[in-house]
């Protein structure tokens, strides 16, 4: 036990490698949960408005075309917050299990990096899981062609990386017991004027609206997956979306990272 | 030798914000000096409130000093707080396992951190385990093992990864008699093999019995600091009489040193304290220089000099 002999330090990449082994472990083994926690919802919607409501004639056949990058917006979304969230408010909870993870020999930084990288990850799965659940429900979409993999690849991964960053600024900045209110009063209205369930464009209408909703990230997620899938529709032009993800990203990440090492260290 | 300090802090102080990050801070650590030698078992004795968990948080890089500076096997905890991540292993106060994981994966897992291959961990996992009672807990989740066994795993985990110093906070408290016993077991073998031990604890027994030197803590202050015998040499003379009155002793006090015997008398609210060599002589005296004062006894206790009279005689308080 001679101080002298001190091992090599543990290259960083390694103990980001084992921490993120830690998270897919637990994210397989809650895989069933997670989906249904995530993807329910967006799959009910799916049901109602991109199946029912056209068989009643009450919104037209194409509704889908609009309604689908907008579903994939909304899962990709809030299932890469959940999975940085929740799991975060447990962590810095009453026992502090995230210890455990902050004595690893890295820094505070690389821990919560990690942390945004498995809710990426999660978000992709739950993406990847709704897509063809909407497509066979909703039947065959006019206007869908899957051929800009660029900005289909690139949209899906700025979205999730800008949504896990929230997910780290909320799961550090919002106490435990106000974490329900925090999906009633953040992620609720965040949902319904995200542009997910109707085009950016749809919003001329109400001149105010078009506006105001420019402060939810969202809504660059759900524009940004209509130019990549559904390029007929009007959309923002994509150029846009990449920059302002890229905006919300940096902001997210410099104060959930603040945030994080506030909670951190005493 | 100073080259062989495995921990030294200088001048180490914390000043927590007060409530709303207004107002006065809370002052954990008032300048604290420590030297701990490699292979050192170390205690941090002190009443609850003493800045005991601070040092440890300070020293293993979870709480940031306000001023002062402190190492760890020669890393500055807030300039190399990763070295000094790598060097050391922490049982906390609260055992606090990872709960989405199985009890092995606990270790396993956090012996990867450490760069350590999942063969070689599974291999010392299963060695810790069974060494420290666990042996067929292995594949169970964490909420299924008792209290006892949690703080047992924590013992576990800050040793998979072979630290040079280990830091124990308060590890005992909530443990029965018989998982105390225990675990002094496991932590006198630990020390035996040559490892650097940092013990906080507010039982005296405990840092009587464990370990080698013993900093005598409270209100962020460096009391006293001895080996334990030198400590308890330190001690008042004599037997500590505690008498505890159904008023105000403070006009007994006075008279109380008067009483043949008796060589100190204090007061501290409703207990008068006195030091004699001969108790059982002493003890009818203060009972009637207490009555004559107009106050009735309602309780006698005698300690023998220990750290517990020593820690009573600095801070005019018991521990716990």
């Amino acid at each position: 036990m001679n101080p002298a002999t001190h091992r090599p330090p543990v290259p960083m990449g390694r103990v980001f490698w084992a921490l993120l082994r830690r998270d897919l472990r637990v994210a397989r083994r809650e895989l069933p949960y997670f989906l249904v926690r995530t993807t329910l919802q967006p799959i009910l919607f799916v049901v109602v408005f991109g199946y029912l409501l056209p068989k009643m004639n009450f919104v037209q056949q194409d509704y889908g075309t609009a309604l689908l990058p907008g579903i994939l917006a909304i899962s990709l979304a809030f299932s890469s917050i959940q999975s940085v969230a929740l799991p975060m408010v447990q962590d810095f909870g009453w026992t502090r299990e995230i210890e455990d993870r902050l004595l690893a020999p890295a820094s505070a930084r690389l821990i919560a990096f990690e942390k945004v990288v498995a809710g990426v990850l999660q978000g992709l799965v739950a993406a990847v899981f709704v897509l063809p659940i909407a497509r066979l429900i909703m039947g065959p979409i006019a206007g869908l062609t899957v051929t800009d993999y660029g900005s289909v690849i690139a949209v899906t991964l700025l979205g999730a990386t800008a949504f896990s960053a929230l997910g780290l600024l909320m799961g550090t900045a919002i106490q435990p017991q106000q974490i329900g209110l925090m999906f009633s009063v953040i992620v609720a209205p965040m949902i319904f004027f995200g542009c997910a369930y109707y085009p950016w464009q749809g919003l001329s209408a109400v001149p105010a609206f078009r506006y105001a909703v420019l402060v939810n990230p969202l809504v660059y997620v759900s524009e940004g997956m209509r130019g990549a899938l559904t390029p007929g529709l009007p959309h923002m032009p994509l150029a846009f979306v990449f920059l302002a993800l890229t905006v919300v990203t940096v902001v997210f990440w410099i104060w959930g990272l603040r945030t994080f090492e506030r909670r951190a260290f005493g | 030798m100073t080259t062989d300090a495995a921990i030294r802090t200088r001048a180490l102080r914390k000043v927590y914000p007060g409530p709303g990050g207004k107002g006065p801070g809370i002052t954990a650590l008032e300048g604290l000096d420590l030297e701990v030698q490699a292979g050192e078992f170390f205690g941090l004795l002190g009443p609850n409130g003493a800045g005991k968990t601070t040092t440890i948080g300070i020293l293993t890089t979870r709480v940031r000093p306000t001023s002062g500076t402190a190492s760890v096997a020669g890393a500055d905890v807030v300039r190399q707080p990763v070295a000094v991540k790598q060097r050391i292993g922490v049982v906390p106060q609260r055992p606090n396992p990872d709960r989405s994981l199985t009890v092995l994966e606990n270790l396993v897992y956090h012996a990867a951190y450490f760069g350590i291959s999942r063969r070689t961990a599974v291999a010392r996992a299963t060695e810790l385990l069974a060494a420290l009672g666990l042996g067929d807990r292995g594949a169970a989740k964490v909420d299924e093992i008792s209290g006892g066994q949690q703080q047992r795993l924590m013992i576990a985990r800050a040793l998979i990864h072979e630290p040079h110093v280990l830091f124990l906070d308060e590890p005992t408290v909530g443990l029965d008699p018989q998982a105390r016993l225990g675990l002094w077991e496991i932590l006198r073998g630990l020390h035996a093999e040559g490892r650097t031990i940092v013990m906080t604890t507010h039982y005296m027994e405990e840092a009587d019995r464990l370990c080698e030197r013993v900093a005598i803590v409270d209100h962020g202050r460096l009391l006293a600091l001895d080996r334990p015998a030198g400590l308890k040499a330190r001690a008042p003379g004599g037997t500590l009489i505690e008498l505890t009155l159904d008023g105000d002793p403070a006009p007994v006090s006075a008279s109380a040193r008067a009483v043949p015997g008796v060589m100190r008398a204090d007061a501290e609210g409703t207990v008068l304290r006195a030091y004699a060599e001969r108790p059982g002589e002493a003890i009818a005296g203060l009972i009637r220089v207490a009555e004559q004062a107009g106050r009735a006894v309602t309780n006698v206790a005698l300690s023998p000099p220990s750290l517990e009279t020593l820690f009573i005689s600095l801070t005019g308080r018991r521990l716990d």
